[in-house]
């Protein structure tokens, strides 16, 4: 028997409609009606007191399947990253992968371009998208040889998949753990030019504007990678980028204590970078917000810097950074909201993002003041390690739908 | 700005000129503190050189060198500042360790700590290691070199060797040339010099040039020739090898002719220049044996001494509170 029950006196955020008080109406699996509403006699009723409800979040990118972590953060979708063991480059593990979180967290696996993503040989793109596939990927590496990056980009764009790229020259990159600058130079650390990145974005761009794929840049992180994509924009390119919180608000300076969990990929940049993200965020630039959710436990992060995995754990942090940026007036709430939900759903080519009717009751009620303090030691993630490690935030999720399911 | 400028450690009173438990890196280090240092370490060099080593301040301490990577001069110039302190030594070597059967650095750290030692000397491949152990153990650390990142007690006997020979630090202008991006030396030298007012140029193709040098306060060169007009010192660096992944010069032929110390082009600096090198040298690549063993000009041999001296200071220094040393407990 299918639920009916309606939100009341919400402030309700939709990244198309906009801001308004009202209530929400579920019934089964799907948004009946929002807004100013008549609420039906039938229908359950929760006071929202207030509290913003808003569509639940997409998380475009992530490489642990992470449920605890995901639900405390609002995120009732993810798009699960092809560097998986095995590698989601078979429709079999794309399946499995697929089916896996459900029905708490539904899994849109980012399938591997290559198989093995060892950027030579391509997969069977076609049967991993009905396999479950919403997108292809390089995962964390780079494809090197430029004739197999574009024929992944010529072959994804016929099936109408995008191609979410890590845009970082390998070749420059190598073995680096740190941007090249002042505090990788102090710190004795590998590390590689910033332009490594721009390097990369320009050579896919060109090659995405000649085979009229859509690209998704997963994490853009430079002022000089940032205009090359306005410029792309604006040429009419399909492409679109993301970034974490953590590339808006940390530069390499928090490395300066070799404290592994500010060890992520692409590394942290220098302060000029941030700020330009930061400007690209506030422009329209950046498409996407995104947790990177790696969480690593002690026995890759405890080590010395370089010898260290890269990754942090974002998920539940995700909603609380980021309102942060709405607070410092720098974006809406509305466009948080796109950034979170319905530009990266967009993306994976899924029909949610938005309080419309029709769309999947995938909803996230949170009071966006509720202060909390980030404590690596007593995250619900499958390991806490966080840059943001004792950080006072704002932003707690209260109630968290997927399809009409009370998750939270 | 000269030496003198500085606040002398004669000001500070017992623990106050020297506070810190660990000796990681120069990075964090005062002027003054690196003065006291090398003030200690003075009084070490003429004892050395006499047949009387009765010195007793580490008897009855243990002090283990923990190399996880390969090093001969270094430990041998630990082990035997450790000895002329009559500290028991204990050398723990990366091939005799469990780090080959796959334990981690952390439980190394926590294993040395369990063994009660009253200081432990640290050499190892990675930047970070050696402040990630001094985080986990309850003794004072030494940092031995780690990764690129700092070499200190290098430094401090660079620094000393050339205040003995120059008179002082202040205003020398010191060349620092060779592979930098690799150097751990350079990055210990570059800020124990800085701090210490010399004015340092630093040298190498651009290949081996870390980013960001000017901000450390050090002028970078390509050109050796412009480097060296006018050099008090010239300190010269290998290649490493091992830390390099790919071709970083087209060859050690090439380096030499563009970077080699010869004779010839060590008439640029100033006359009484000082030649230094933290070794081993690789003799006609990065410098001549003309230059190397030149009797007036080499300090090399002297940079040997200095730091057994350096590092017997650096012993003592961090052992006294654990010895409750007057105004050190």
């Amino acid at each position: 028997m299918s639920r009916t029950f309606a939100l009341t006196n919400a402030n309700l955020v939709c990244p198309v409609a906009g801001t308004s008080t009202g209530a929400v109406l579920v019934r089964g699996e799907t948004i009946a009606a929002s807004g100013n509403i008549k609420i039906p006699k039938d229908a359950e009723v929760i006071d929202c007191k207030g509290a913003m409800l808003a569509p639940a979040i997409v998380d475009l990118g992530v490489f642990t399947i992470d449920i605890p972590a995901c639900h405390a953060g609002g995120i009732v979708r993810v798009g699960l990253m092809p560097d998986q063991t095995p590698v989601l480059d078979e429709p079999g593990v794309v399946q499995r992968a697929a089916l896996i979180g459900r029905p708490g967290l539904w899994i849109h696996p980012i399938a591997a371009a290559t198989r093995g993503l060892a950027g030579k040989d391509l997969t069977e793109m076609a049967i991993n998208r009905d396999a479950g596939a919403r997108a292809v990927g390089t995962g964390e590496r780079w494809i090197a040889d430029s004739g197999v990056m574009r024929k992944v980009l010529a072959y994804a764009g016929d099936l109408g998949l995008t191609v979410v790229a890590h845009p970082e020259d390998g070749g420059i990159v190598g073995s680096a753990v740190a941007t090249s600058g002042e505090t990788a130079t102090r710190m004795g650390l590998p590390s590689a030019p910033a332009i490594a990145e721009a390097l990369a974005i320009a050579r896919d761009l060109m090659l995405a504007e000649e085979t009229g794929a859509k690209l998704h840049l997963r994490q853009v992180t430079t002022a000089a990678g940032f205009d090359l994509v306005r410029a792309a924009k604006r040429r009419g390119v399909a492409v679109t980028c993301g970034i974490t919180p953590a590339h808006l608000l940390l530069s390499d300076i928090a490395m300066s204590d070799f404290r592994t969990f500010t060890h992520l990929s692409p590394a942290l940049r220098d302060e000029s970078d941030r700020q330009a993200a930061l400007r690209a965020l506030a422009d329209g630039t950046i498409d996407v917000l995104c947790s990177g959710h790696d969480p690593r436990g002690p026995e890759e992060k405890r080590l010395p810097f370089a010898d260290s995995a890269p990754g942090m754990a974002g998920a539940e942090t995700l909603l609380a950074l980021s309102l942060g940026m709405v607070r410092d007036e720098l974006i809406t709430i509305e466009r948080l909201i796109a950034l979170l939900s319905l530009n990266p759903a967009t993306v994976l080519g899924l029909e949610t993002g938005t309080l419309a009717a029709g769309m999947p009751a995938d909803l996230m009620l949170f009071d966006a003041e509720a202060p909390w303090l980030i404590d690596t030691d007593h995250m619900v993630a499958i390991a806490g390690n966080t840059p943001f490690d004792g950080l006072p935030v704002q932003g707690k999720v209260r109630r968290l739908f997927k399809g009409g399911a009370s998750l939270l | 700005m000269s030496a003198s400028d500085h606040r002398p450690a004669s000001q500070f009173a017992g623990s106050a000129v020297f506070p810190h438990r660990h000796l990681t890196g120069i990075d964090g280090l005062q002027p003054h503190e690196i003065m006291f240092l090398l003030d200690e370490s003075e009084q070490w060099i003429d004892s050395n050189r006499s047949r009387d080593k009765g010195h007793k301040q580490l008897r009855g301490l243990t002090q283990i060198n923990a190399f996880f990577e390969n090093s001969t001069r270094t430990l041998l110039s630990f082990e035997i500042a450790g000895k002329r302190l009559r500290a028991d030594v204990v050398n723990m070597h990366a091939a005799q360790s469990s780090v080959k059967k796959g334990e981690t650095l952390i439980d190394t750290a926590m294993t040395l700590n369990a063994m009660r030692a009253d200081v432990i000397v640290i050499r190892h491949q990675s930047s970070g290691a050696v402040r990630l152990i001094a985080d986990k153990v309850d003794c004072p650390v030494l940092n031995a070199g780690d990764g690129q990142h700092e070499h200190p007690t290098q430094a401090l006997l660079d620094a000393l060797t050339i205040r003995r020979r120059r008179g002082s630090v202040a205003g020398q202008r010191v060349v620092i040339c060779g592979d930098i991006l690799h150097s751990r030396v350079a990055r210990s030298n570059i800020l124990a010099l800085t701090a210490l007012a010399a004015e340092v140029r630093v040298c190498a193709p651009s290949t081996l040039m870390p980013a960001g040098m000017e901000r450390m306060g050090v002028t970078p060169f390509t050109d050796f020739d412009q480097a060296l007009d006018g050099a008090d010192v010239v300190m010269m660096l290998r290649l490493q090898n091992e830390r390099m992944s790919g071709a970083f010069i087209p060859s050690n032929r090439e380096f030499h002719l563009r970077y080699g110390l010869t004779l010839a082009r060590l008439a640029r600096a100033k006359p009484d220049v000082l030649v230094m090198h933290p070794g081993p040298m690789n003799r006609g690549v990065e410098i001549d044996s003309a230059v190397a063993d030149h009797v007036v000009h080499s300090a090399i041999t002297e940079q040997v001494e200095m730091g057994v001296a350096v590092r017997m200071a650096c012993l003592d220094v961090l052992t006294r509170r654990a010895r409750r040393v007057k105004g050190w407990s």
